[in-house]
């Protein structure tokens, strides 16, 4: 949903970053407006998932140059932890596992940090099993989840279900998702689209990196964006998105060179 | 913390330097002039002068062991006091305390009033018949155990001492045992009698004399025919103390149906961060299973000293009996620890479980050293060993030594190990759900330890969990 009047929660300009010294991110310009969803979508190697990685301060990135403002917020400025009690979410590509972590305490002890610095009070054991198992019932998640170790032994679509589970619990403002729809079969599939749609309302906002347009059948974009070598080079709405489901992403990036030369 | 345990606990510390010995210090050096002087200063009976002096002789042709994975320069036992009367008031207030101690005391929740006397601080001490100790020994004596030092009750019931001592850990055993037998100074002496169990937690953190048992502690205890015991060793604060070198015993002895569980958070001096000054910790910790279905329990949690070298292990003679060991044994900055457990099936249908974690961060090195040994005639024993190592960060290391001697072919054994490390990957999830890198590590830890920590009596849990994440601070992130 667009309304050029929402309030901006995002605002990504000419972000330059480089992993063990190689760039690859090369000016990333992007905006994020309250009640949106934006699909990056672009070729592997793109840059997409390194992107997302950042914005929630992975260590293992470095930020060359440019500014990214969260809400009111210099991002940068902010320890990853404190990037999330902020309300900034990243659903992994490749959870990791925890073993001997109870996921039940896990998700408990992420619940009430996250909203506990928003002024929710916190919740005991008990109230807190009530409240996940409503969720799970929502999302049609097994409850099985909540008596093992944090992703241990958990096979690809359950981490990403469990990625969904976390996502509603923690109410985010900005929620990033990172190829959460690689991998899952047509039902894990739903249930993370069906977790995107409940999140979704006129003050949060919502960032789907993916590979495939399969996900866009279940959860509209606003905005898609294709990333090609570290930048965005392209930005439409679904119609976009559907196009390069048809043909593929090499006549963009051809276009983008004709420009660029023009350009010159 | 258990009501009890809080009531004591915060109870004025009463607890007197009882002032048995002159205040004296014997020259440096060991000999058997040495050894007649501490005995005779104790007024030692005939026979345990002898039980010492045989100990010295053995112990002069035996060689320091080299083969434990730990580097140390070299001891000089000549160089060491070997008997020192309980030290005068070292400190006069609060203000002369290590501001760094106080801080750990803070963090660990220690009672205000427990926390001079830990620092080595002067306390006004009254002893009156109303203090705890005594509360507590009366509550004792009712039900008939005994509990006391060990030079008390070398005193006071002699032959109960000279019927048990050395006879789990003799006198040759090994090298430290072999020196704590010739120059013990005190320890623990504790007795349950036939059918009694004890009604509550023994430990000596309410014994009078505790912090002064000195280099070479010595501790007994016996459990009669169907008695039981849980003894609690050492505490959670930091312990200071100018000795380098320990080398304790500790002997345990459960007759037909007894029952010991012994429990120990060792949070020793560990020297600086650069791996400077801290204890070397050298114990010999067995237990007997003498009787049919007797029960032996280790539980550790080994946070201190620089090297530890120490094996608890148990001997299970009796038909049907069970030993036990949980252990937890954290290593950060320039830490040895060298640590498992032997057990050594004699009798049949004999069980016994080996839980060992290790925690090495910083430039520190732990190893898993473990035996189990079936004897010929240990019919149908069985063994489950699982030793799991946690690294964090890159620069340390963890090593596993199981060592399995299988003598009777009707016996199973099972060893199960794991190595796997606390990685920015794990931290940065944590981090990327609102949790803090420290909050992160305990929980991991805690997870990792659960097995350990759920034996552990409830008031000694959580201090460790504490313990564990203040052992850490700083070592991630």
């Amino acid at each position: 949903m667009i309304d050029p009047n929402a309030s901006v929660l995002l605002e990504v300009r000419g972000l330059t970053a480089t992993v063990a010294g190689v760039e690859i991110l090369k000016g990333i310009d992007l905006t994020v407006r309250a009640g949106e969803v934006h699909a990056i979508m672009g070729p592997n190697g793109s840059g997409k998932s390194t992107f997302a990685r950042i914005l929630a301060g992975h260590p293992a990135y470095e930020v060359k140059s440019g500014t990214v403002r969260f809400e009111d917020r210099d991002l940068f400025e902010l320890a990853p932890e404190e990037r999330a009690r902020r309300g900034l979410f990243l659903g992994f590509q490749y959870p990791v596992e925890i073993p001997g972590v109870s996921n039940s305490a896990f998700l408990r002890l992420a619940y009430n940090t996250v909203l506990g610095a928003r002024g929710r009070d916190e919740l005991d054991p008990l109230e807190f099993d009530d409240l996940v198992r409503e969720k799970m019932k929502l999302l049609d998640i097994d409850t099985s989840f909540l008596d093992r170790s944090v992703n241990d032994g958990f096979s690809g679509g359950e981490k990403k279900r469990n990625e969904i589970l976390q996502m509603a619990l923690l109410e985010p403002r900005v929620a990033i998702l990172d190829e959460t729809d690689s991998g899952l079969d047509i039902d894990a599939l739903r249930v993370v689209a069906n977790g995107v749609n409940h999140l979704l309302t006129p003050e949060n906002a919502c960032v789907l990196v993916t590979h495939y347009q399969r996900l866009l059948n279940y959860i509209v974009p606003d905005y898609v964006h294709v990333m090609e070598g570290g930048r965005i080079i392209m930005t439409g709405d679904k119609a976009l998105a559907l196009e390069l489901e048809a043909r593929g992403y090499d006549w963009v990036v051809e276009a983008h060179k004709g420009r660029d030369k023009a350009a010159a | 913390m258990s009501t009890v345990l809080e009531h004591l606990v915060n109870q004025p510390y009463k607890h007197g330097f009882v002032t048995e010995i002159e205040a004296e210090t014997a020259p440096k050096g060991l000999s058997e002039d040495t050894i007649r002087l501490i005995s005779a200063k104790k007024n030692e009976p005939e026979w345990l002068l002898e039980f010492r002096l045989k100990a010295y002789r053995h112990w002069l042709t035996m060689a320091e062991p080299a083969w434990p994975n730990v580097k140390y320069p070299k001891i000089d036992f000549q160089d060491i006091i070997y008997y020192s009367a309980p030290k005068p008031k070292k400190l006069n207030s609060m203000d002369e305390v290590d501001p760094e101690l106080l801080r750990t005391f803070e963090k660990l929740g220690v009672p205000m009033n427990e926390r001079a006397a830990l620092a080595g601080v002067a306390v006004d001490v009254i002893f009156d018949s109303v203090s705890v100790a005594t509360t507590y020994k009366q509550k004792l004596a009712d039900v008939g155990i005994i509990f006391c030092s060990i030079s008390e009750a070398v005193r006071e019931h002699p032959e109960l001492v000279r019927r048990y001592l050395g006879t789990v850990v003799p006198s040759g055993d090994n090298y430290y045992a072999a020196l704590n037998s010739a120059v013990f100074t005190d320890g623990s002496f504790c007795f349950i009698p036939r059918g009694v169990k004890c009604p509550m937690e023994l430990s000596t953190y309410f014994r009078i004399n505790t912090q002064e048992s000195g280099q070479f502690e010595r501790t007994l205890i016996v459990a009669e025919e169907g008695a039981s015991v849980s003894y609690l060793e050492g505490c959670t604060a930091p312990k200071f103390d100018t000795n380098q070198l320990h080398a304790a015993v500790v002997e345990l002895v459960a007759l037909d149906n007894a029952r010991i569980k012994y429990s120990t958070v060792q949070n020793w001096y560990a020297g600086d961060e650069r791996g400077k000054g801290g204890i070397y910790n050298f114990v010999t910790k067995r237990g007997l299973c003498k009787g049919v279905n007797s029960h032996i329990s280790w539980t550790q949690v080994e946070t201190g000293s620089a090297i530890t070298w120490k094996y608890p292990s148990c001997v299970l003679l009796g038909e049907n009996s069970v030993g036990e060991f949980y252990s937890v044994a954290l290593t950060n900055h320039h830490q040895q620890a060298d640590t498992g457990t032997k057990m050594v099936h004699i009798g049949r249908d004999t069980r016994s479980t080996i839980v060992s974690k290790g925690i090495s961060a910083g430039s520190s090195n732990n190893s898993y050293r473990g035996l189990v040994k079936i004897g010929p005639k240990a019919d149908r024993a069985r063994n489950y060993s699982q030793c799991d190592s946690m690294l964090i960060g890159a620069r340390c290391g963890a090593n596993t030594f199981p060592y399995i001697q299988v003598q009777n072919a009707t016996a199973r054994v099972e060893h199960e190990a794991t190595t796997s490390k606390i990685g920015e990957d794990q931290l940065f999830y944590f981090q990327s759900r609102g949790v803090s890198p420290e909050e992160a590590v305990s929980m991991i830890i805690n997870g990792f330890c659960k097995d350990v920590f759920q034996q552990l009596p409830m008031e000694f849990a959580v201090e460790a969990t504490k313990l564990l994440g203040l052992k850490l601070e700083g070592s991630v992130g």
